[in-house]
């Protein structure tokens, strides 16, 4: 879908400083030569497989479905991921990769931790020094989570700048990058920044979609007629999304974080209240003021706090070929609770969002649709911050 | 010739960077009419963004001092415009791709031309990316100043080729921010810039003190020094041109 110089229509580019453009480049020619080569592939699907605990279950939510009376309803269980969560496909590949190139230090941006926890994990698995840049805010809300990964053996920076969360963490990660580079990869966490990492994080992504397919054929010998995921910068979206492009009947529906709602400030709907801007290395949308200054956003989710999104999903939207929705923290965290008592299951908080608009739509469909929502991760980490956000407080 | 040409002629050329609106716009009005006085060649003035991905903590901070302050895009030019009533010395902008893009990069660089500023720095327009700018630039008569770094090796002569006004020479790897040492070996980037291009070329990044001023000018056309004057006005505050002005004279006599 790319052209070389990583183009989503008019969106993505590499909008960084000098001093990174042959580290991009060096990264693109490696991951064109590793990609189609069989004993790279072979070396991931062992991870995938026997590591990460692949394919993830396609699992019908029965109980999910007769309630709202609609459409079937499937759940694809990145949730049951080692690490907890999608973020461990893109780390391994990117992970496996980088050893490739001989790089011995991995960095990494995480807003809720969960691809900050898989990056520490993918280090600790093949020998890699581990550094992680957080929001200090978010490791606040994320306290578990920096736990993890420093028992994993990676070190966490606390970052302090802005407003403390997900773009900051990006922000530092790409400046300690820029100051030592020969030895280190950063392993961007979602299908964002400078190309070639939107295409390289979705073509590790794009494993959930060619096994959404393979199980949906299946199970009901055909294709779903939408498939919902939450979108932050995009990565689970974007797997869950890419091999379904080309099958027009397929409807792709993106959850944005709408916070306490798009008609104020305190959203991260990027698509829903954004425009056009040049951030993180892409040309995307962006929410920003009337001067292109990036706005403090705003969201209960930590992993969806971020003010961009993704260059192929800015493409989609406006192709439209897939639809981007925003949902709010209400929503968001009725919908945690609402799978929780429903189907047993505790999703993450970001992919409540997801959950909440199947629960908008699903009852006015016929019965003879089916909607994949992807489960993208586990709740456990969220669910002080949603006891607290219920007025409860509790020790974890 | 064009100002920013004139202004290595014949000389080394000091460049001394502020954030405009620092703790406010008439303190960087005081500072650029100190730095002029004090013997600077040319001045970069950077327009605050709020996420300045390339600069260390020291213009991060001056970057949220003056956000905070209230300064805009427009309130910049402003001042350009005022500046511009008896300063002729070259002016540059230095500020991030989206601060442009967003304001319509057309408007944007025409502007530009209007109020008298001679070229546009933004550090996260690499070579690749250009052409969005450049070809306004090229329109406008304002120099898209490119940048080499350590890291560019096969890129320099491609890159010095296309350049503009002058070539900003990155010292080390990195983001903005004082160094006790500078170790990348200039001498040859230089050496090969020089190789494909009459552009005259300024090293920046990490250069704070005199001796270190006088040793980076030996090997290029000019020094760049950004950190160092951002520390005076974080110490001082709107007391800072006096102190930035008697610095500015301490690296003008050492190059």
């Amino acid at each position: 879908m790319s052209n070389e110089k990583g183009r989503f229509g008019i969106h993505g580019g590499q909008y960084i400083p000098e001093t990174l453009m042959n580290a991009v480049i060096e990264l693109e020619e490696a991951y064109n030569r590793f990609k189609e080569d069989p004993g790279f592939n072979r070396e991931l699907t062992g991870l995938f497989n026997e590591y990460a605990g692949r394919p993830s279950r396609l699992y019908f939510a029965e109980k999910m479905t007769k309630d709202l009376g609609g459409a079937k309803i499937y759940l694809k269980r990145e949730d049951l991921n080692h690490t907890g969560s999608h973020k461990i496909n893109n780390v391994l590949g990117q992970a496996l990769l980088a050893k490739k190139m001989g790089k011995t230090r991995l960095i990494a941006e995480t807003g809720a931790g969960q691809h900050g926890v898989a990056t520490a994990t993918a280090a600790a698995l093949m020998g890699m020094e581990c550094v992680v840049f957080m929001g200090e805010e978010d490791t606040k809300r994320q306290a578990l989570n920096v736990y993890r990964m420093r028992l994993l053996g990676a070190e966490v920076i606390p970052v302090k700048s802005g407003t403390a969360t997900l773009k900051d963490a990006v922000s530092e990660a790409m400046r300690e990058w820029t100051s030592r580079i020969s030895d280190t990869h950063y392993c961007l966490g979602s299908v964002m920044g400078p190309h070639p990492f939107p295409t390289i994080v979705r073509d590790f992504q794009a494993v959930i979609s060619r096994e959404i397919k393979q199980q949906m054929m299946e199970k009901e010998g055909r294709l779903p007629d939408a498939v919902i995921a939450c979108v932050g910068g995009g990565s689970n979206a974007m797997g869950s999304f890419y091999n379904f492009i080309k099958d027009e009947s397929v409807a792709l529906i993106g959850c944005e974080a709408a916070g306490r709602g798009i008609d104020g400030f305190e959203t991260a709907a990027t698509i829903n209240t954004g425009r056009l801007g040049i951030f993180h290395g892409m040309k995307s949308y962006f929410c920003q003021d009337e001067y292109g200054q990036i706005a403090p956003v705003y969201s209960i989710s930590a992993g969806l706090d971020y003010p961009g999104i993704g260059p192929e999903h800015a493409w989609l939207h406006d192709t439209g070929r897939a639809q981007y929705v925003p949902v709010t923290d209400d929503e968001a965290v009725e919908a945690f609770e609402y799978l929780s008592r429903t189907e047993g299951i505790i999703p993450a908080i970001e992919s409540a969002h997801a959950v909440a608009h199947a629960r908008k739509i699903a009852a006015s469909m016929d019965k003879d649709k089916i909607i994949v929502i992807t489960i993208s991760g586990r709740g456990d980490k969220d669910c002080a911050a949603i006891a607290r956000y219920r007025g409860e407080e509790i020790n974890e | 010739m064009s100002r920013i040409a004139e202004a290595f002629k014949n000389k080394k050329a000091f460049i001394p960077f502020i954030t405009c609106g620092d703790p406010d716009l008439e303190t960087t009005k005081a500072a650029v009419h100190a730095m002029v006085e004090n013997g600077a060649d040319m001045i970069e003035l950077g327009i605050p963004f709020s996420d300045p991905t390339a600069e260390g903590p020291v213009i991060q901070g001056a970057n949220v001092r003056a956000l905070s302050g209230g300064v805009t895009t427009d309130k910049v030019f402003d001042m350009v415009r005022d500046l511009r009533k008896d300063i002729s010395i070259p002016l540059l902008f230095m500020t991030y791709a989206n601060v442009v893009y967003s304001y319509g990069a057309e408007k944007f660089i025409s502007l530009c031309k209007e109020t008298g500023i001679d070229g546009l720095i933004l550090p996260d327009v690499p070579f690749e990316e250009k052409e969005e700018f450049s070809g306004l630039c090229d329109k406008y008569d304002v120099a898209l100043v490119s940048f080499i770094a350590p890291t560019s090796e096969n890129r320099i002569a491609m890159i010095a080729r296309e350049a503009k006004g002058f070539i900003y020479v990155v010292s080390s790897l990195g983001v903005t921010g004082v160094r006790s040492e500078i170790k990348t070996d200039l001498g040859s980037i230089v050496k090969l810039i020089r190789e494909n291009t009459d552009v005259p070329c300024a090293i920046g990044f990490g250069i704070s003190t005199p001796e270190q001023a006088a040793k980076m000018s030996s090997v290029a056309d000019g020094v760049i020094i950004g950190s160092a004057i951002i520390r005076l006005l974080e110490k001082y505050g709107m007391e800072a041109p006096k102190y930035i002005g008697e610095y500015v004279k301490s690296i003008k006599d050492a190059i």
